[in-house]
């Protein structure tokens, strides 16, 4: 401990080299932190994924609805408890920016299916009774600042013009994993609205089994009803369909690990360079250093602790930028990345790859001071 | 002391038979040729001899920061060459303060940050330190200026502030290389009325590689080096 002043000594002295070193490196977790929160985002919807429930959508794709009159089909199938639909909305609030998840829901069964959306037994019955109510999760109130009775006006995309609807109701989510930058709304204000031929068409079913065992069978008996019919189905645990959800974007994990890979390895070559320049710089000094009696292993540690800090520091910060951040600005891109929360696993990863770092930045040159000879280092021969 | 053989306990620095080659790539460069000396405690011995004649190697065995090619070197009741790495470094720590032409300090450190280094090597408390600092820095006369750096002392201050750092750890033996080379003549002059000082006063056993005439005059005894070889 009583070596860090002389450590915090050449840091403080040489102010550009470290705030450059410390910046680049706190860039590279920040982006690190953003990256891997890319993917703990896409792998929340996995994780709130009940086995329970089944998504039915159209066999082709997901952009062709399906009658509303498979309804009641659909809760004829032995093993299905509960049916309800939704169609996705796609609009903004305000501005394009704006863009977050809208579901046109079935509202009566929504919460049978979805225990973990939590609202008050009065919002939920307000919300239940009035067709042009809609609620939110908490996250998203907080984002714009809105208030019970709110008229939230919302421009359709998929289905176009004003869409004014007032908030009755904010959910929490049960579980950290759950959705709470949505919000949802009655579908038949969607529907009625729509012209004769847009009109009774929904985007998904969700099915709730009573068992996970069920799921396959359930999934089976579904297709096999539709199989010959003009819109035939493709029926699929929740888990299932978000996984392929996610690879519709592409192999996400793959890509981000690679970019994340990459950005830190360039950090790592940048960092190990400025160490064994500073190093190299100091060649007499830590010879010296041994001359007064400073041990080969003593001067190893002085160096890597260097590169340490550097590194803890530049963790520190883009980790901890990163978190704040995030949280403060909830960003979801338009909504396809709901949850978009950096975790504190990830910045503990970010912290546990800075020191990575800072030791793999710091032992060649560590390395290279200990074993510098003293007398060729001082001066020549007189 | 003498510059024949001896009784090796009976002196502070033995050196018997030393030998010291330099490789330059297929080249062997003979740098000492069996040199042998003895210096008793508290003598004040100075080292002449022409550039290349092997005054700073001399200087470097016996301070323990380089090896020689054979022979054998004791100073200080030690074997140099039975002692490994890390227990040559704490013996140079206990046994030997090092003073050099350019100071060598270390720039982003103060005064008393550059005198205090050898005591961090050492179990004292941050007190105990301060007070040594303080009384070393005393002792080369540069009281209050503990918190300059070395870019905001003199030549001469400078050479102060490495001579305090030598004799912070109250050492054995001083090595000095060549302490004035870089001076002007009254710095020079009051760096060596120093390095007197610590010797008659404080019975410090000093070596001093020097070009100078003048400065070797300040020693009890001059040796001479040539091609490797000592003589009175």
């Amino acid at each position: 401990m009583k070596h860090l002043g002389y450590v915090l000594s050449h840091l403080w002295h040489s102010k550009r080299r470290t705030f450059l070193t410390v910046s680049s490196i706190a860039v590279a977790l920040f982006l690190f932190c953003t990256l891997r929160t890319v993917m703990t985002s896409l792998d929340a919807g996995l994780r709130a994924s009940d086995d329970t429930r089944l998504v039915v959508r159209h066999a082709a794709s997901l952009v062709f609805p399906l009658p509303l009159a498979y309804r009641d089909r659909l809760a004829q199938v032995p093993g299905v408890v509960q049916v309800g639909y939704g169609n996705w909305f796609g609009g903004y609030y305000q501005e394009k920016k704006n863009q977050f998840t809208q579901f046109a829901v079935d509202a009566p069964t929504l919460f049978d299916l979805y225990p973990e959306i939590v609202l008050g037994p009065a919002e939920r019955e307000v919300f239940l009774r009035e067709r042009t109510a809609c609620i939110a999760g908490q996250a998203l109130v907080d984002k714009y600042g809105w208030r019970m009775g709110d008229v939230i006006p919302i421009t359709g995309t998929i289905y176009p013009g004003e869409w004014p609807l007032t908030l009755r109701g904010i959910y929490r989510a049960s579980t950290p994993d759950a959705n709470e930058d949505a919000i949802f709304f009655h579908w038949e204000l969607v529907n009625e609205a729509m012209p004769e031929g847009r009109k009774n068409l929904v985007g998904i079913y969700w099915l709730k089994v009573s068992s996970p065992s069920d799921a396959p069978r359930v999934s089976a008996a579904v297709d096999a009803i539709y199989e010959n019919s003009p819109q035939p189905t493709k029926t699929e645990t929740e888990k299932a369909f978000q996984a392929g959800f996610i690879q519709m974007i592409g192999n996400v994990s793959f890509l981000l690990s690679i970019l994340g890979s990459a950005i830190i390895f360039a950090i790592l070559l940048v960092t190990v360079n400025t160490m064994m320049m500073a190093a190299r710089e100091r060649t007499t000094e830590i010879a010296v250093l041994k001359t007064l009696g400073f041990s080969d292993g003593l001067v190893l540690r002085l160096v890597a602790t260097e590169a340490m800090l550097l590194s803890i520091a530049g963790g520190v910060i883009g980790c901890g930028l990163a978190f704040g951040i995030f949280r403060k600005v909830n960003f979801t891109a338009g909504g396809m990345f709901p949850n978009f929360r950096v975790l504190p696993e990830t910045v503990g990863l970010g912290l546990l790859l800075a020191l990575m770092m800072g030791l793999l930045s710091g032992l060649a040159p560590a390395i290279g001071a200990a074993r510098l000879p003293i007398a060729s280092s001082l001066r020549k021969v007189a | 002391m003498t510059d024949g053989r001896g009784n090796g306990d009976a002196y502070l620095i033995s050196l018997r038979d030393v030998h010291k080659e330099y490789r330059r790539d297929a080249f062997v460069v003979p740098v000492l040729a069996g040199i042998e000396l003895d210096v008793a405690p508290g003598e004040f011995l100075a080292l002449m001899g022409p550039s290349g004649s092997g005054k700073s190697t001399l200087l470097n065995l016996i301070g323990g920061i380089d090896h020689p090619t054979k022979g054998e070197i004791r100073v200080a009741g030690e074997s140099l060459g039975t002692l490994s790495p890390s227990r040559l470094a704490a013996w140079r720590a206990r046994h030997v303060g090092f003073i050099f032409q350019l100071y060598n300090l270390i720039p982003v450190l103060t005064a008393f940050r550059n005198v205090e280094l050898p005591l961090l090597l050492t179990r004292l408390g941050a007190a105990e330190r301060r007070k040594r600092v303080e009384l070393a820095l005393g002792l080369v006369g540069l009281e209050g200026r503990e918190g300059h750096y070395p870019r905001q002392l003199s030549g001469g201050e400078e050479q102060r502030v490495a001579i305090a750092r030598a004799v912070v750890a109250d050492p054995t033996l001083l090595v000095a290389d060549e302490p004035t080379g870089d001076l002007d003549s009254k710095n020079a002059e009051e760096i060596l009325v120093l390095l007197q000082r610590l010797n008659q006063e404080l019975k410090k056993t000093i070596l001093m590689v020097t070009h100078d005439p003048h400065a070797a005059e300040r020693a009890h005894k001059i040796l001479y080096l040539d091609k490797g070889v000592l003589r009175s």
